[in-house]
């Protein structure tokens, strides 16, 4: 059953493929122009294991079987040594693993090598947040896509080593602070599918995920130019709780009262905060802004300095929706004291 | 010399009994165990150390897999659970399984199978235990002070930035590191220097082949490890830019320079692990063992390429395309002494005689497990498929195969085999198989659903998962309690034994190296006489004597070295 299980792949590789919008009892499924490939090559190593895998334990089993002592029965004499067998089962896997050695670097090219029209995104991976930054500068937490039309990515790190990975896609790639590290696909299926740091980064790690949207044919463009829009079409505020959650403010800094990496800032704007230099301020706009900016100048006292700055990450009017979405309940609450 | 202190009733040969003043009753009270230079006592301290930072490292496995039965938070929080992967990684590897095999069975075995008194170094083995317990020591107190969180790896700049206790962990490697360099040191010298009359290098058994593999990788790599982690050290005290971008660093160094260490490392773990495999199948199935020198040489190629091949836990890394081609084409080469080896044991088995006693059990476990962990390698060897499943569950499940599966199988079959001589006890055969069992179903369980859920997609150290992975994780949960229960166990029937197990025979398995040509215990100076080896695989040579319950050799001076004849 095995071998034909082997030849099947070897003479017919599409006969094993199940849908690939299901994927099968080993793989996710494949939304990308390389899934395929990567698939036939670890069905063909598969079948490989499988084969050695049954061959192994039958022989064993066999053995077990058939020269399981009895009693005051010693074992036969059999030669201890046989070059030609010997040398047979050292070349074997050898060959063997060369086919799977060209099959796996030829795989590797493709997925390294990104056709010269790629569309371009940024990524940005920090503790514990993906950002994508699109070539109108606009960002989402969220990798939008459109179908059928290659995607590189340019990745970099704010903080720790990340690792970008899709399993649709079959891709991975390290995103390491310092320096640019690249990606690409073509999704083939629209849909949503998962994303994850793949690359241990602490203590969230396993919640450092995101979508992928594969927009339909001609939808992409329309969603771009809607979102990029936000700062325009929404409320301040709204725009604000936006960003808020966008950019990755909500990996440290709570709204529901309790203290994570950073301070809550639950009602924030009008508090007054201890600082690690032994001052008191008021939280007002000016402090605000220059958290965002130079989070290290002035600290609440109990946290660490760990805040990475967004000086050139994020527009001015960004920074304002930010205060007004931080001020809202200040401003809720004048309202219905007054 | 010898022959003035023969116990009585011995004659030529062997005695078959022990005396009542054996090495285990040869000086009394703690401090003749603590500052002994006898490497039987070393290897018998060895054990219980070893043992327990097994116990200790099983028992955070057993918090995660609790942890990890639904998503979310289970029992402990994230940062919790970062602290208990790291320490069930770092205890594993560097208390228990890196120095596991040779610190107890090569200590206690390897001067036995060359008809010698004791290691070359005695009190350089000695230094050897008390820097285990110092370093052990450094790197579990660093639990007291916060624990690590940053995965054994120590991954920069995560371990650079990091809060918690990483400088007490890294010294406390560091100090394990010497341990491991002065054992393996030991070793080599010893097997140069006092192999006994008769024993070229290729009668040598294949347990010491793979001992002295494992040794020459113990005393080249170590010392990069040590470095690396120095290093690691002065960049978070000094803020020496080494590997942190933020100070001119580059994190990538870090990983090569751990790697270099930390591959040619798993084959410190599965070296000696085949090097039993070797012993067990050759005398449980009643045969010479088949392809010795092909045994012997790969054992000697897989130390040396495994120094080459370390790029491949980078490929996703970001090194070049032309880097990780090379390093993807040298890490099939070390795949083919393995299967090679695989083979010759198989063929072993042919026409034998075999005996399903427990070390054999283990020895077949081995196989079964092996194969799957050595095969599932070529799927991460190989460059496209690697990207897809690098870092996931099937890497997890990958290395457990042939961590658990193999060396620690292994190592099992080995405490097994030599229990009677270490102890002079048989352990109950029946519960041994049930135990057997249990832990063959409960591994299997455990980890091939992680096979599984890895190429779907599912990425290793995560606390949280999504909902469609629960079964398998939940799986995967339970088969760790059968395998807990296993070892429960083991423990049991193997402590039992101690006190109320049947005495050993000299000989119980009908083994033809020489560490059965002693009594079980053996007494504390080894041997009556001197040996000459013969060949360590001719097993015709023996013959059971049910009076003793044990194999005697049919001419008992084969291995016997007329005085006129020491060099």
């Amino acid at each position: 059953m095995t071998e034909i299980h082997l030849a099947q792949l070897l003479f017919a590789r599409t006969a094993l493929a199940p849908d690939p919008a299901d994927g099968s009892f080993w793989m996710p499924p494949q939304v990308s122009t390389i899934a395929h490939s990567v698939d036939w090559l670890f069905n063909f190593i598969l079948a490989i294991s499988v084969f050695f895998f049954v061959l192994i334990v039958v022989v064993m089993v066999v053995f077990v079987l058939k020269y399981r002592r009895r009693e005051g029965q010693t074992a036969e004499s059999s030669p201890s040594h046989n070059t030609a067998l010997e040398v047979t089962w050292t070349v074997i896997p050898v060959l063997l693993v060369i086919v799977i050695f060209f099959f796996g670097f030829k795989g590797f090219l493709d997925m390294a090598t990104p056709p010269a029209n790629a569309y371009e995104i940024m990524v940005e991976g920090q503790k514990w947040k993906w950002s994508f930054t699109y070539p109108n500068g606009y960002v989402d937490e969220n990798l939008h896509v459109p179908v059928d039309r290659p995607i590189q990515l340019v990745m970099s790190s704010a903080d720790v080593i990340h690792s970008l990975y899709v399993p649709a896609f079959r891709i991975k790639m390290d995103v390491v602070p310092g320096r640019y590290s690249k990606a690409w696909f073509e999704a083939t299926q629209p849909g949503e599918y998962d994303l994850f740091c793949a690359e241990y980064c602490g203590t969230g790690h396993s919640t450092m995920l995101a979508h992928v949207v594969v927009h339909p044919p001609g939808e992409f463009e329309t969603w771009l130019d809607k979102a990029s829009d936000f700062l325009a079409t929404m409320s301040p505020v709204d725009a604000g709780r936006k960003l808020f959650q966008a950019r990755g403010c909500t990996q440290c800094h709570s709204m529901d009262g309790s203290a994570k990496t950073g301070p809550t800032l639950l009602n924030v704007f009008g508090r007054r905060e201890k600082l690690s230099n032994g001052t008191t301020i008021t939280v007002d706009e000016n402090y605000i802004r220059e958290s965002i900016l130079e989070p290290a100048a002035q600290v609440v006292a109990g946290f660490e300095p760990v805040m990475p700055t967004f000086q050139g990450r994020l527009k001015d009017q960004e920074i304002m929706a930010i205060i007004a979405y931080l001020k809202a309940p200040a401003e809720a609450s004048k309202g219905s004291s007054s | 010399m010898a022959e003035a202190i023969s116990a009585p009733g011995g004659g030529a040969g062997v005695d078959h009994t022990a005396s009542d003043d054996n090495y285990l009753t040869h000086g009394k009270g703690i401090l003749s165990w603590l500052f002994t230079l006898d490497h039987k006592r070393i290897g018998v301290m060895y054990l219980v150390a070893i043992l327990s930072s097994f116990f200790l490292g099983g028992v955070f496995a057993l918090v995660l897999r609790t942890e990890l039965l639904t998503p979310g938070q289970t029992i402990i929080t994230a940062d919790s659970y970062n602290k208990m992967f790291t320490l069930h990684g770092a205890v594993m590897i560097f208390l228990f399984i890196i120095p596991g095999i040779p610190a107890t069975l090569g200590n206690f075995v390897l001067p036995l199978m060359l008809g010698a008194k004791d290691v070359a170094l005695p009190r350089l083995n000695l230094a050897s235990f008390w820097l285990w317990l110092t370093g052990a020591t450094v790197a579990v107190a660093s639990i007291i002070i916060g624990a690590v969180d940053t995965g054994w790896t120590f991954y920069t700049p995560y371990s650079t930035t990091t809060g918690t206790a990483v400088i007490p962990m890294t010294l406390g490697v560091f100090i394990l590191g010497f341990s491991s360099i002065f054992t393996g040191l030991n070793f080599i010298v010893t097997i140069h220097k006092m192999r006994p009359e008769g024993m070229t290098w290729f009668r040598m058994p294949l347990f010491l082949w793979g001992i002295y593999a494992t040794a020459i990788i113990q005393v080249l790599a170590t010392p990069v490890l040590g470095i690396t982690l120095l290093l690691l050290v002065a960049e978070r005290t000094l803020g020496v830019g080494i590997f942190d971008p933020a100070l001119g660093g580059d994190p990538i160094l870090y990983q090569h320079f751990f790697w270099f260490y930390s591959h040619p490392a798993v084959y410190i773990m599965i070296l000696p692990a085949m090097a039993i495999m070797s012993e067990l199948v050759s005398v449980f199935s009643g045969k010479h063992i088949f392809g010795y020198k092909f045994i012997a040489w790969s054992s000697i190629a897989i130390a040396l390429l495994s120094f080459l091949v370390w790029g491949h836990h980078m490929f996703t890394s970001g090194q070049s395309g032309l880097t990780n081609m090379i390093f993807s084409a040298l890490t099939f080469s070390v795949a083919i002494p393995s299967a090679v080896k695989v083979f010759n044991w198989l063929a072993t088995m042919y026409k034998g005689s075999i005996r399903l006693a427990a070390p054999m059990l283990y020895a077949l476990s081995f196989l079964f497990l092996f194969a799957i962990g050595g095969l599932t390698g070529l799927f991460l060897g190989s460059l496209a498929t690697d990207i897809h499943l690098h870092d996931t569950y099937f890497v997890v499940a990958h290395f457990h195969y042939v961590m658990f599966g193999g060396t620690v199988i292994a190592f099992l079959g080995g405490i097994h085999y030599w229990w009677p001589k270490m102890f002079g006890r048989m352990y109950s055969e029946r519960w041994a198989q049930l135990s057997a069992l249990l832990i063959f179903v409960g591994f299997n369980l455990t980890f091939f659903t992680q096979f599984v859920m890895g190429s779907h997609g599912m990425p290793r150290r995560y606390y949280n998962y999504l909902e469609r992975f629960t079964a398998y994780h939940q799986a995967s949960t339970v088969g760790s309690y059968i395998l807990a229960l296993g070892f429960f166990v083991m423990a049991g029937y193997l402590l039992h034994s101690l006190v109320a197990g049947e005495r050993a025979p000299a000989n119980p398995w009908g083994g033809a190296t020489l560490e059965w040509e002693t009594s079980s215990p053996p007494p504390y100076y080894n041997f009556k006489h001197d040996l000459r080896a013969g060949d360590p695989y001719d097993l015709d040579a023996l013959r059971w004597d049910p009076e003793i319950k044990g194999y005697v050799r049919k001419d008992p001076g084969s291995v016997l070295l007329s005085p006129g004849e020491a060099s």
